[in-house]
């Protein structure tokens, strides 16, 4: 069958759009360090606060908020001018995080309108999603709707491997000490503005979706989008199916096999920055057609069925793989073939820092650096991997991103067959979203709480997702249907 | 099929009120003026536990409905939409 006409076009601005948003909501995470020294330093309880805010605010309770209020305006003025509207909130947002000055400069205001630009990249974000989606979706043909919307699903993952290239690529550009602590990090978020520009460009040449158009000639659109979601009990109970049976287990699985993944390797596995980061940019390079895979053969075999397999394939094996992982980076039991050491004493910060190099038979290294001030040295450990080591936990993390494609590539097809036109953005938005930004979003929050458990282990914080994800499999196989809803134009 | 559908209702509605108790507990547990890490502040439980309030009062509506039955066929419900 042929593709409609147009409808590369119509993906090409939706996905672009989308990726910019997700770039530019993951360079704030990656570079959250560095952002929490310039901007709320800890020893000033207001800016600890207004970080401790930034983190949480922005992704539990602004993006299901951004769902809410976008998902909204999508379903009374129509898709093209509110992910319009979302993009150029995220892009000036994004562009003028790198133009605060610090908080040593201007004090208080530093971290105060970081916070507030933060929440609208939050707001934004809440309100991209759902339109690209269900603009892609009215905008295809039954038979390949999974195809076409896969596109928009890559975004995500794309998202993230443009912003942590670009963050490795200004940091060896610039040096590690300039983008560090000098002005190198601002980088990522200047260039945003120049990324918005081109995605707004092509999005304004785009017309408004036909089905929505087609309701509005009829004046059939919703008075009260808020209202129809949640009050149609009809439609609440879709609502509630969609967040408990697909969206909770997406999110935890979505979050595990990409972000939880990267901090297991920096933080247990005490990886090298650069390695780390290079492993996961190669697991999601090799994984991401598999969105476009599994979009398509939802349209053969079913959403439902392709979803299910991937929540069930994370909950089986995350402790295995992550294990192994760790197993493969643990030096403790390899044989030492050279040892050297250097030690350097600043006399003005009056600190000497001592740095060993191990190098072990099969060609990994371990550099341990002892930092002493006052009292106790500070001791911090970074393994980088053998070539052989480094592919196979390569292989690990594109396994888990693998089950990410499966629950990820078909879900807007799902979600966009599930609800009808006039209140479709905004019910799709919010189970979306709560699922993503609550249920994914507190993974490592929960982690670490169940780690402080007595008797608990460096995999014990997976329970969290393996649990959540178990409870979605359950809900999921059981209420669902995997039947293909072909007409959506109601 | 649907038996189940209806008793394992029963069960969802009794987790979302149990997960609001493990963070209460959570919180508990972990807030602590001397910690440092964000499970010791109180505003993330503030925040998670605010929003996590009405997902899980979701989920006990969800396992109400699955309960009374109104599960048993989902391309009934599509068809109402």
């Amino acid at each position: 069958m042929a593709a409609p006409k147009g409808i590369w076009k119509v993906i090409t601005a939706s996905s672009v759009g989308t990726l910019i948003e997700w770039y530019d909501f993951y360079i704030f995470g990656s570079l959250s360090t560095i952002i929490a020294a310039k901007f709320f330093p800890a020893e000033n309880p207001t800016a600890a606060l207004l970080s401790t805010l930034a983190t949480f605010a922005a992704g539990f309770i602004v993006r299901p908020f951004g769902a809410l209020v976008f998902g909204r305006l999508g379903d009374l003025i129509g898709r093209k001018y509110t992910f319009l509207l979302t993009l150029v909130i995220m892009g000036l947002s994004t562009f003028l995080i790198g133009c605060i000055p610090a908080y040593e400069t201007i004090g208080a205001w530093a971290p105060s309108l970081v916070l507030l630009l933060r929440l609208l990249q939050g707001l934004a974000l809440g309100g991209e999603y759902g339109g690209a989606a269900t603009y892609v979706a009215e905008h295809t043909t039954a038979h390949r709707r999974g195809f076409y919307t896969s596109w928009i699903q890559t975004t995500a993952t794309l998202g993230l491997f443009l912003s942590l290239g670009v963050i490795l690529s200004i940091r060896r550009l610039v040096g590690v000490d300039e983008f560090t602590n000098g002005q190198g990090w601002r980088y990522p978020f200047l260039l945003s503005i120049v990324l918005v520009l081109v995605s707004i460009f092509i999005r304004l040449r785009m017309n408004e979706s036909p089905l929505f158009e087609k309701l509005k000639t009829e004046g059939k659109t919703s008075v009260n989008p808020l209202k129809e979601s949640f009050g149609h009990k009809a439609n609440f109970k879709m609502v509630l199916l969609a967040l408990f049976g697909v969206t909770m287990g997406q999110g935890v699985i979505w979050y595990t096999g990409q972000f939880y993944a990267q901090t297991f390797l920096l933080s247990k596995c005490n990886l090298d920055y650069e390695q780390a980061n290079t492993i996961i940019l190669i697991a999601l390079v090799i994984a991401t057609p598999f969105f476009v895979l599994f979009g398509s053969l939802s349209d053969k075999w079913g959403r439902k069925n392709i979803m299910m397999a991937g929540i069930l394939l994370g909950v089986l094996l995350y402790r295995p793989i992550f294990n192994e992982i760790y197993l493969t980076a643990d030096v403790t039991h390899k044989d030492i073939t050279e040892t050297t050491s250097s030690q350097v004493t600043n006399a003005v910060k009056m600190q000497t820092i001592t740095t060993v190099f191990k190098t072990f038979a099969d060609d990994s290294r371990l550099k341990t650096t002892a930092t002493k001030h006052v009292g106790e040295p500070v001791i911090k450990n970074e393994v980088t991997l053998s070539s052989r080591d480094k592919w196979k936990v390569v292989g690990l993390v594109a396994l888990m991103v693998l089950f990410v494609t499966m629950v990820y590539g078909p879900v807007a097809a799902f979600l966009v067959e599930l609800f009808p036109t006039k209140i479709r953005y905004t019910s799709m938005s919010l189970p979306y979203h709560i699922g993503n930004g609550v249920f994914g979003g507190l993974v490592p929050f929960l982690a670490t709480l169940i780690t402080t458990i007595k008797g608990t282990d460096h995999l014990s914080g997976l329970w969290y997702p393996i649990g959540v994800g178990a409870l979605s499999f359950i809900i999921g196989s059981l209420y669902l249907s995997n039947k293909i809803h072909e007409d959506v134009t109601e | 099929m649907k038996q189940v559908k209806r008793i394992l209702g029963i069960v969802w509605m009794l987790i979302g009120p149990a997960a609001i108790i493990l963070l209460l507990w959570g919180a508990a547990n972990n807030i602590n003026p001397a910690g440092h890490g964000d499970i010791n502040k109180p505003l993330p439980w503030i925040i998670i536990i605010s929003i996590f309030t009405p997902v899980a009062a979701g989920l006990t509506v969800f396992g109400w409905y699955a309960w009374k039955g109104e599960f048993d066929d989902v391309e009934h419900i599509a068809d109402e939409l």
